[in-house]
């Protein structure tokens, strides 16, 4: 009984061989889960960041204002649509309740994505590829990203950030 | 010693304040559990976009609260009340400092009704995560702290209990497999609340202007140090439970102490560094380093549910055949006291829990995967699963005995008592593989509106999704119902269920 004290000599009751074969399953199931990890990791062409640094929210703004300025093409909304060279760096901003700027990439050509924010964490969710990352505030979040396929991609925010986050989406355009 | 009795059916020796501070901590779970019910039927109700009832301050504050008062009131007290069951009660002792016992209760429902209040007055609106910096008012943190010390002070009575029992022999030879489940649970507890301490204490202190923030992914960090290792206790309690239903249900008997107990050990030992994969999409630490330490540490800690995964149900079964259910494979299965809400729970804990969470958990909780799950409702589906239909039910299960052996009343309502796992469990199920469903089409969690009715630019989801977060809000309103019947039924046994002489 599980609820009175164990016979005394539990622990050199021999484990049953139907037991045993389940725990060697398991134990190899998940030796081979840990191994699966690092390994996808090396193999695999689509993994978490290990790019990252520290800066401050007042550097991330104006590293994100120059970057508009020099990339604008046009407004959408209220919202800069900026268009970068190929293999640069691109910054988007989190900020109470939006995204900026708007993306304008070209599909097949690799970009440094910096992702932050200036206020408190908010989610950066790709819609409809439902790619997610953290945007936390004073900290880069560096992403070598390169858009395969064409079309509008909508970025929605997955992290409560405040009574409206609910209208926080953002946009990407892949030509 | 007349503070004792002993039980009729099990033949404990129970003494007397550990049995009212049992009754009082459960009751007052099953309060917050209403409470969170009631919430969580507000929150399924305003996520079905088509029926949209809550505004979005209120869901945003309500969502909070109902994460404080089922992940943290109804679980927690529960689990006060399981740490003296399997201390005192188990081992026939007295529980020792019963007058901290009721700190640990008035601490608990002190910091409780502070962060309630405090989130009503909207003065909390930062979820249950509060990510830094958003800010909460400092009372909040001063609350959740409160709960945490009342909690810590529960975990030093049972084990103070446990060497009360040892130095007094009330029993012979090594502690039943339920207290040291309870003991798991106890011992990762403290090790949480350590984590709870260095995360609420400087951001208290910061609301309150006396210090400056803390570093936002800092706190992300020390949080789940927190936030999953206290899943882990519910863990602890649910297999230790697990095993306690198994005994009174089927009179099961565990299949190897050995493994049951080093299984124990491998959560203790392993989930604390595999709570890094919440922050896998996170800046701040390399992807080597959260791969190796979720990857080994997390699959350490699955290993020991993969043991109990066997180990509980072949108890159960191997108690059946003896009972004579031999024919065939499945015979004791089919032959099983379907009937008995206490295995019914059992039953459909063990497959929601199992299957449906623990699956998904490592599944999202590794690197690639969790690229296209972290923060949709694939994440709160997984842990819907996992601590609702699987710790919650489990524990309403344990109710239908704690209520004839510590409240000494027949269950009222029977026929309820019956139906009540199946539409809680099912219904949470169903549930949880909706909301799944749903974030793997990219819908958000904690998002009042997914129409972008008040945003520049809306999201083209894919039309399926208005389907699944309808079966979301139907499978919710029964898990719901199921939930309200199980009150009913507890609330109906206190009040009027017929009084056990012994």
């Amino acid at each position: 009984m599980s609820v009175t004290p164990p016979d005394k000599h539990w622990w050199d009751t021999p484990i049953h061989t139907k037991e045993k074969i389940w725990l060697m399953t398991a134990f190899v199931w998940s030796i081979v889960l840990t191994v699966a990890m690092p390994a996808l990791h090396i193999v695999g062409e689509q993994n978490t960041s290990s790019q990252y640094s520290r800066i401050s929210n007042q550097d991330f703004d104006t590293l994100t204002d120059r970057f508009i300025e020099a990339n604008k093409i046009g407004e959408e909304k209220g919202v800069p649509i900026v268009e970068p060279k190929p293999g640069s760096d691109v910054y988007i901003r989190g900020k109470q309740f939006g995204w900026d700027p708007i993306l304008k990439l070209k599909a097949g050509q690799s970009y440094k994505l910096h992702l932050s924010s200036v206020d408190v964490n908010h989610g950066f969710s790709v819609f409809p590829i439902n790619m997610n990352f953290q945007a936390v505030p004073s900290w880069d979040n560096l992403l070598t990203v390169t858009p395969t396929k064409a079309g509008m991609y909508t970025i929605i925010c997955n992290e409560f950030c405040g009574i409206g986050h609910h209208a926080m989406i953002g946009k990407i355009y892949v030509e | 010693m007349s503070k004792f009795r002993t039980c009729p059916t099990t033949g404990f020796k129970i003494h007397a304040p550990a049995e009212t501070l049992i009754q009082i901590n459960a009751v007052t779970a099953i309060v917050f559990l209403l409470v969170g019910g009631i919430l969580g039927l507000l929150m399924v109700l305003t996520r079905w976009q088509a029926v949209h009832i809550l505004d979005a301050e209120w869901f945003y504050r309500l969502l909070t609260l109902h994460g404080i008062a089922m992940l943290v009131a109804w679980i927690i007290f529960f689990e006060m009340a399981i740490l003296y069951f399997a201390s005192a009660v188990v081992l026939s002792s007295r529980l020792a400092a019963p007058w901290a016992g009721w700190l640990q209760y008035l601490l608990m429902l002190v910091g409780a009704a502070i962060v309630a209040v405090q989130v009503l007055l909207g003065n909390a609106d930062v979820m249950f995560t509060s990510y830094v910096p958003l800010k909460a008012s400092h009372w909040y943190y001063l609350g959740i702290i409160l709960f945490a010390v009342g909690a810590i002070v529960g975990c030093v009575v049972f084990f103070a209990t446990l060497v009360v029992a040892k130095h007094e022999k009330t029993y012979q030879g090594s502690i039943p497999l339920v207290t040291f489940g309870a003991m798991a649970a106890a011992i990762i507890a403290i090790g949480t609340l350590a984590h709870g301490a260095i995360t609420f204490i400087p951001t208290w202190l910061w609301a309150a202007g006396l210090i400056p923030m803390m570093d936002p992914e800092v706190y992300r960090l020390l949080f789940w140090g927190f936030g999953h290792s206290s899943q882990q206790i519910n863990v602890c309690a649910m297999v230790a439970v697990w095993y306690t239903l198994g005994t009174l249900t089927v009179g099961s008997k565990p299949v190897n102490e050995k493994v049951s107990r080093v299984a124990f050990g491998f959560y203790i030992l392993f989930i604390n560094i595999a709570s890094e994969h919440h922050l896998l999409v996170d800046p701040g630490l390399s992807a080597a380093h959260k791969s190796w330490n979720t990857g080994y540490f997390m699959h350490l800690a699955v290993l020991a549910s993969m043991i109990h995964a066997y180990s509980v149900p072949a108890a159960v079964e191997v108690a059946l055949r003896k009972k004579g259910y031999t024919k065939g494979t499945f015979e004791w299965l089919k032959k099983a006291p379907w009937g008995n809400p206490g295995f019914s729970s059992l039953a459909l804990s063990l497959v929601g829990f199992g299957f449906l969470g623990g699956i998904t958990g490592v599944v999202y909780g590794t690197e690639q995967l969790n690229i296209i799950a972290h923060n949709t409702l694939r994440i709160p589906g997984h842990f819907h699963a996992t601590v609702v239909a699987g710790t919650t039910l489990a524990f309403m299960g344990i109710t239908y005995y704690v209520l004839p052996l510590i409240f000494r009343r027949e269950v009222a309502f029977p026929g309820i008592a019956k139906l009540q796992p199946y539409f809680f469990g099912i219904g949470m199920m169903v549930f949880s593989t909706a909301m799944m469903f749903a974030g793997g089409f990219g819908v958000s969690r904690r998002q009042w509106d997914m129409t972008g009715v008040e945003a520049p630019f809306q999201v083209n989801f894919d039309a399926i999704v208005d389907l699944t977060m309808a079966v979301v809000g139907i499978s919710g309103v029964v898990a719901v119902l199921g939930g309200v019947m199980y009150v009913l039924v507890a609330v109906g046994t206190l009040l009027i269920g017929k009084k056990i002489n012994a």
